[in-house]
């Protein structure tokens, strides 16, 4: 029971589970999954469903956030791919062939990671800070967009493009099998190889790693590619669900929604140890909120701080500060106050890390 | 001056424990400290010095026992409180802001008040009065970080010394400095004694603390072995209480001083005219297969700025390095890491361990980082290394899972040195290797280094400590302001004629 709760997923985890169990209290419906013709359909497919484009957009932004980085060009990216798959398909003579709309996606990815190669250049070559670098093309990125289509909304209609946010396979939707690839695509390149630990080590202290001979530069680097090019995927596969490359709306906030949900996953904001499974976590935690808002009748205006008292509750409950008062409360009222024995405390090397770094910040 | 035993103690500490995570670091410890005496704290690595001070100054909070200050229960919950209550403490890994100032460091959250907020003038005169009661003369402007450790640390301790306190405590302060800093810090100490401050010093230069203690208390295992005042407690006798057994044999060592170097042939490094504008001036070194050379200088006299420029950690602007008698260019560790070269910084926690990292992965990230990502070591092999050099070195605690920021300062120091090792180099840079590691470890290190260069291996070798520099070492380069002013063979020089050389030697004599 102990080794459970010390775990780092143990937090988020519950988080999670606490948000599907309260609001499938609230209404059954939250949890309800139908049979159609073989196919799985109801509110928990959607969350899978839906969680594609952010899920790939937070995997990147997990690994730049390992190496001490942050992307705020992932939304952007997201518009400018979008943008250059639908025009391809717009321009085509003929927008259902398959083989139009894979050569679409190919050049959109390929776009999407010539803009990560740019972000990583500005941050490991040239050593501009990350949130500098990565805003230039946050905020050009859309005007980019806008120019590919020409100032207009580009809408198409094309079944194969469809397919890619709303068909299935077998009886899950396609969607669901792209970010469960990338997911695990990624997991195996990092912990399978050294990649991983490096991108920790450079995080962690990068002279350190620089004198051990690691080459933090392509790392860093790869980092931004790695985070470009699944921000091109997920741009695709919003456009696809709107059959439409909006320049605005496409990736609206979404390097914000992305980091919340690196954190809320446990990986730390100072870069070094990060935690893929945390992220899946993380992102469908914010994406059953999302549809909890809905479920529950949240009128719209009252949606964000809603919203944002839940992620207030979901952090506060992850806080090992928090454990302690909890813990240190529980324990007096069991407790007379006079005996009141030293607690003995299992999130005792969390305090006392941070115990460690707010001495290292005096 | 030494304390009687009848004054009341300022600081009581009684059934101290501690645990962590599979490591009961306190185990029912006493200590009491009394006003105007220095008082000594032993033990191997890891046996639980820098634990007990964070537990008196609420870095860490106690499982059981009691502390009391004054004659009054205490309870610190943070450093803050500890330091109204007049305990003022410089940790052993150096705590300060490196981009701040010096000056703002040393007056951080006691910064003199003028009508309009900080008087940063006055903090800056502050500061200096303060840096030079260390005998310090420092830019107080100046960033932290563009200063070396040593003097890092001496910023450390002069921030200490702004707090007006009853209680100095003192962790390993001395791990960095030369003779003249050690003795311009004994003074200021000595000082602060004779008007009643308590002062808890640790150190593992046992000459210091036979010099500076009135008393000294042993622990091991993190347990408490005894308090003995200090004319009681003759060395080797300090010694076997601190290990548990009686130290090996060190005169076997200086063997490794006189073996003969075969210097036909071509040095597996050579280093001619290396020099950069303002940092070093043109210095020579080469070093010979399996032949251990030291560098001995003062603090600033150009040591680290040298190894870094032949590692490749900084750029020289001048100066070739042939490697194997071939013209090397190092840019970049990689390109030294290339010709077998490794590098062990001096300045173990910012360039040295990757602290949130287990202790087997920075063991093996040198090793890693030479293979590439796309290779990684196999978990058979990385768990032959691990085991090999945590037996080796005697890294404690033997748990290669632990993150290698738990560990103590001295035992990091050996999982970074086999971080080195398991790169298998050819030649060896080690800067102040043994800083911060204990007698018993001290002696494992050296006789480590000993036995590597007899089976070939080629070492550099910097240190403080000139009789480790001497016992080691079969040539010794020299080094004073910022370059080297000859070559010394370890035979022909006992240690005061080095101290001499370093202090006095007119430049350019260069001797072989
Ligand atoms: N934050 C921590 N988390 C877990 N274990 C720790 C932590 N700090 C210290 N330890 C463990 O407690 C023991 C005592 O460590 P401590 O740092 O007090 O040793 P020390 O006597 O100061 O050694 P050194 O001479 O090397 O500085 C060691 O086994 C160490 O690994
Ligand atoms: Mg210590």
């Amino acid at each position: 029971m102990k080794a459970l709760t010390k775990h780092r997923l143990f937090w988020p985890a519950t988080a999670l589970i606490t948000l599907l169990v309260v609001n499938t209290v609230a209404n059954p419906n939250f949890a309800k999954v139908t049979v159609q013709d073989g196919q799985l359909y109801g509110n928990p497919i959607n969350i899978l469903r839906e969680s594609a484009p952010l899920m790939l957009v937070a995997l990147g932004m997990t690994i730049v956030i390992a190496t001490r980085g942050i992307d705020l060009s992932v939304g952007a990216v997201m518009a400018v791919s979008g943008a250059v798959a639908l025009t391809i398909i717009d321009r085509a003579d003929d927008s259902n062939r398959v083989t139009v709309v894979a050569i679409a996606i190919v050049v959109a990815v390929l776009v999407a990671l010539v803009l990560g190669v740019w972000n990583g250049f500005l941050v490991s070559v040239l050593g501009i800070q990350p949130i500098i670098a990565t805003l230039v093309l946050m905020l050009a990125g859309r005007g980019a967009a806008l120019l590919i289509t020409d100032g207009f909304i580009t809408t198409v209609n094309s079944d194969p493009l469809s397919y890619i946010a709303s068909g299935y396979l077998l009886i899950l939707p396609f969607a669901f099998f792209v970010w469960v690839a990338a997911v695990v695509i990624v997991g195996l390149v990092e912990r399978r190889t050294a990649l991983g630990m490096l991108t920790e080590a450079v995080g962690i202290n990068p002279e350190a790693s620089r004198l051990a001979g690691v080459r933090s530069r392509g790392i860093v680097w790869s980092a931004y590619v790695l985070s470009g090019t699944l921000a091109g995927i997920a741009g695709v596969i919003y456009a696809s669900n709107i059959k439409a490359a909006d320049a605005n709306a496409a990736g609206y906030l979404i390097e914000l929604y992305a980091i919340l949900a690196v954190v809320l996953g446990g990986t730390s904001l100072m870069g070094g140890k990060f935690s893929i499974a945390g992220t899946v976590i993380g992102v469908l935690t914010v994406q059953a909120l999302d549809s909890a808002i809905l479920f529950l009748g949240v009128p719209p205006a009252q949606s964000p701080v809603f919203f944002a008292a839940v992620v207030i509750l979901v952090v506060l409950l992850q806080s090992p500060r928090v454990h302690r008062w909890g813990r240190s409360l529980g324990s007096s009222v069991r407790r007379t106050p006079q005996e009141a024995p030293p607690e003995v405390d299992d999130d005792r090397d969390a305090d006392r890390a941070e115990n460690v770094q707010k001495e290292a910040v005096r | 001056m030494l304390a009687d035993t009848d004054v009341p103690p300022v600081v009581e500490m009684r059934g101290i424990t501690i645990r962590f995570p599979g490591v009961l670091a306190l185990d029912h410890v006493d200590f009491f400290l009394r006003p105007g005496e220095v008082h000594s704290l032993m033990g191997e690595n890891g046996a639980g010095k820098s634990t007990l001070i964070k537990a008196l100054t609420g870095v860490y909070q106690i499982d059981s026992g009691t502390i009391a200050v004054d004659g009054q229960a205490r309870r610190f919950e943070t450093t803050a409180d500890a330091q109204r209550a007049g305990i003022s403490t410089v940790y052993q890994e150096v705590n300060l802001c490196s981009n701040l100032s010096v000056g703002e460091n040393v007056m951080l959250g006691h910064e003199p008040r003028g009508r309009f907020g900080i008087d940063w003038n006055g903090v800056h005169r502050e500061a200096e009065r303060h840096l030079t009661s260390l005998g310090l003369e420092l830019d107080t402007r100046s960033m932290l970080s563009s200063h070396s450790i040593a003097i890092q640390q001496l910023v450390a301790i002069a921030r200490a010394m702004v707090l007006d306190c009853s209680v100095l405590i003192l962790d390993e302060p001395t791990s960095s400095l030369d003779r003249g800093e050690v003795e311009q810090l004994f003074s200021v100490i000595r000082d602060l004694r004779d008007k009643g401050v308590a002062i808890l010093f640790v150190s593992h230069f046992l000459e210091q603390v036979y010099e500076i203690s009135d008393r000294i208390t042993v622990l091991r295992n993190g347990q408490l072995v005894g308090e003995h005042l200090i004319d009681d407690l003759p060395r080797d006798a300090l010694v076997t209480e601190m290990i548990g057994r009686e130290l090996g044999d060190l005169a076997a060592l200086s063997k490794n001083a006189d073996r003969e170097i075969d210097r036909t042939g071509t040095p597996v490094l050579r280093a001619s005219g290396v020099s950069r504008r303002g940092v070093l001036q043109a210095s020579d070194i080469d070093v010979y297969d399996g032949e251990v050379v030291g560098i001995a200088g003062l603090l600033g006299s150009g040591r680290t700025e040298l190894v870094r420029m032949l590692y490749g950690a900084d750029r020289a602007d001048a100066g070739t390095i042939e490697v194997d008698g071939r013209e090397a260019r190092m840019h970049a560790p990689r390109h030294a890491i290339g010709h077998k070269i490794a590098f062990s910084s001096e300045n173990r926690r910012e360039e040295g361990v990757v602290a949130d990292l287990t202790v087997a992965e920075n063991m093996i990230l040198g090793l890693q980082a030479q293979r590439g990502w796309l290779k990684p070591v196999p978990k058979a092999e990385r768990d032959a290394i691990v085991a090999e050099y945590m037996d080796a070195l005697g890294v404690r605690p033997a748990d290669p899972t632990l993150p290698v920021g738990n560990l103590s300062g001295g035992n990091q120091q050996k999982v970074l040195l086999a971080r080195w090792l398991a790169t298998a180099p050819e030649l060896l840079i080690l800067d102040e290797p043994t800083r911060g590691i204990d007698v018993g470890a001290k002696a494992d290190i050296q006789r480590k280094v000993a036995e590597l260069s007899e089976q070939g291996l080629s070492v550099i070798f910097i240190s403080s400590e000139l009789e480790e520099v001497l016992r080691i070492a079969q040539r010794v380069v020299v080094m004073r302001d910022r370059g080297q002013i000859g070559t010394l063979d370890s035979s022909d020089v006992d240690i005061d004629a080095l101290i001499d050389y370093i202090a006095n030697s007119e430049e350019g004599s260069v001797t072989r």
